[in-house]
């Protein structure tokens, strides 16, 4: 199998793409380095082991990941749907994976509450046949970021589907594989990568979730309340606390993502 | 393809300009009080707020009034924060001490109104909830706020002045959001003020108990140091505790401060 490597292109970098790369840089760096210079360096250890700051911790990192896998059993298949057969409506389907992603994630969280809530179309029948309630439970908020964090995962599957040269599955379509087995042990392996980014967005986008989080699975300490609501709740009393906690979140979430783009995206 | 630019191209420039509408500013009129007023009010004041706003337009054709409407404690780190406001209206002396500490406020805040709480529950109260104690019922899910904003303070001080113990299966945000777990069937009860059941009849009851009279918020008002339109904003500061400000907010269920 051989892979062509991008060429290198000599020459100047040119100024019109330096300037505004910068900008943009800038621009997205700039407000960290606010919450650095903001934050209360020396309370901070007090803080950091006040109760209730691990918890929510520990219950971000839980749910962010168990959204990520939720998304990866059903997000992957969709995505190779989309960019592998053609159906009626194909168009319509993929302009619908993404209303996530324009829904206010509040206004998800009560989309959310009319389907799977207590009089909800689903959450109704669940709730008089087996007794389950999903609106404030800790899989309320699985929900919840799966919900919004799955076109992220989705889009990067497909577009890493369809930049993939298909002349691999033909290949082992001519070879007499079936469509399941050349998926398996053709496709995946070849955009491997691509799941792994979209994961790995999807994963963050999950970990940052705010307003359908709350609006669905509503706010209570060790169950549903995760960081970004504790962010939210400490900004109402104490701005300094809002920032040490939100600190924590960024330097675990830059840690865990930096060391899984190092083994897994870069590759060897 | 050119004509779908063209036309992506056409909606994103109104989406921009759109914006620049409203500087067609407001003529001088008759009477003294003239420019544009920014009032932060707490979220509980929206509908009555509302309402004097248009009266005080209406009485001062020559002025603007813009809120911005939000939990007060938001609202406070904003306006310390620098935003532009005039006038900042809280719903608890906590909230406003955020910004006087912060010498952002200009004289001593006046407390214009007092809200209660009451326990909201769907229309007809399916659970025939009477006080406190029912909501410790054994399957009644109820909804508090969160301690950190005035709603959760005043229903914690309720709660504890009635010796009872609940477990809530959330605490909300805002006192907005409490009620809106309500209307849509979620839980069966939350602590919201008399004004927000009385804002929403259609869809809740709201039971009167005892103890919310040990938990009575003071809501108060302050003309902002840096606020760019003092005059105007004294004048709505003023018109707020006049007796039509005063009509609009009690028949919203606010009792007047003695």
């Amino acid at each position: 199998m051989t892979v062509a490597k991008p060429r290198r292109v000599g020459g100047r970098v040119p100024l019109p793409l330096v300037i505004p790369a910068g900008l943009g840089l800038l621009f997205l760096v700039l407000p960290l380095a606010g919450l650095l210079i903001r934050a209360p360096w020396t309370t901070l250890p007090q803080r950091l082991t006040e109760p209730g700051v691990l918890t929510a911790l520990r219950l971000s990192l839980q749910t962010a990941t168990l959204a990520t896998l939720l998304c990866l059993v059903l997000g992957v298949p969709l995505a190779w749907l989309l960019a592998r057969v053609e159906f009626p409506g194909r168009r319509l389907v993929r302009a619908l994976v993404t209303v996530p992603l324009v829904l206010p994630p509040v206004v998800g969280g009560v989309a959310l509450l009319l389907v799977f809530g207590r009089r909800g179309i689903v959450g109704g029948w669940l709730d008089s046949t087996f007794g389950i309630t999903l609106p404030f439970t800790t899989t309320g908020v699985v929900l919840a970021e799966a919900f919004v964090a799955m076109p992220f995962l989705v889009i990067a599957v497909e577009g890493a589907l369809r930049g993939a040269d298909t002349r691999y599955e033909e290949a082992a379509a001519t070879l007499g594989a079936g469509r399941w087995i050349t998926f398996t042990h053709v496709t995946l392996p070849l955009v491997a990568p691509g799941v792994a980014a979209g994961a790995v967005l999807c994963w963050a986008r999950a970990l940052g979730e705010f307003g359908a989080t709350i609006t669905f699975a509503g706010n209570f300490p060790g169950r549903t309340q995760t960081m970004p609501l504790a962010v939210y709740l400490a900004l109402e009393t104490d701005l300094q606390s809002a920032i040490v906690l939100s600190l924590i979140l960024l330097a675990v979430s830059v840690t865990i993502l930096a060391s899984l783009r190092d083994r897994w995206i870069t590759g060897p | 393809m050119r004509i779908r630019l063209a036309v992506l191209a056409a909606l994103a420039l109104w989406g921009v300009t759109g914006c620049g509408d409203d500087a067609a500013a407001p003529a001088a009129g008759e009477s003294g009080v003239t420019g544009g007023v920014t009032v932060f009010a707490a979220a509980s004041l929206t509908e009555s707020f509302t309402q004097i706003g248009k009266d005080f337009e209406a009485a001062n054709p020559g002025a603007k009034v813009t809120f911005n409407f939000a939990g007060s404690s938001q609202l406070a780190t904003q306006i310390n924060e620098g935003a532009p406001a005039d006038v900042f209206a809280a719903a608890s002396p906590s909230t406003m001490k955020t910004v006087t500490d912060a010498s952002n406020g200009d004289g001593t805040p006046v407390t214009f109104v007092k809200n209660q709480l009451v326990i909201a529950v769907p229309k007809g109260n399916p659970d025939g909830v009477t006080g406190l104690a029912d909501l410790t019922k054994p399957g009644v899910k109820v909804a508090l706020c969160a301690e950190q904003v005035p709603c959760g303070a005043a229903a914690r001080k309720a709660l504890d002045t009635a010796g009872v113990t609940l477990t809530p299966v959330t605490l909300e945000q805002d006192v907005k959001a409490a009620l809106s777990k309500v209307k849509l069937g979620e839980v069966d009860a939350a602590l919201v003020y008399r004004t927000d059941a009385k804002a929403s009849t259609s869809d809740v009851d709201g039971v009167e108990f005892p103890e919310s009279a040990g938990a009575v918020n003071d809501y108060p008002m302050v003309v902002l140091k840096d606020a760019p339109h003092k005059a105007a904003a004294r004048a709505f500061v003023t018109y707020v505790q006049s007796d039509r400000g005063v009509a609009v907010l009690t028949a919203a269920g606010f009792q007047a401060p003695q």
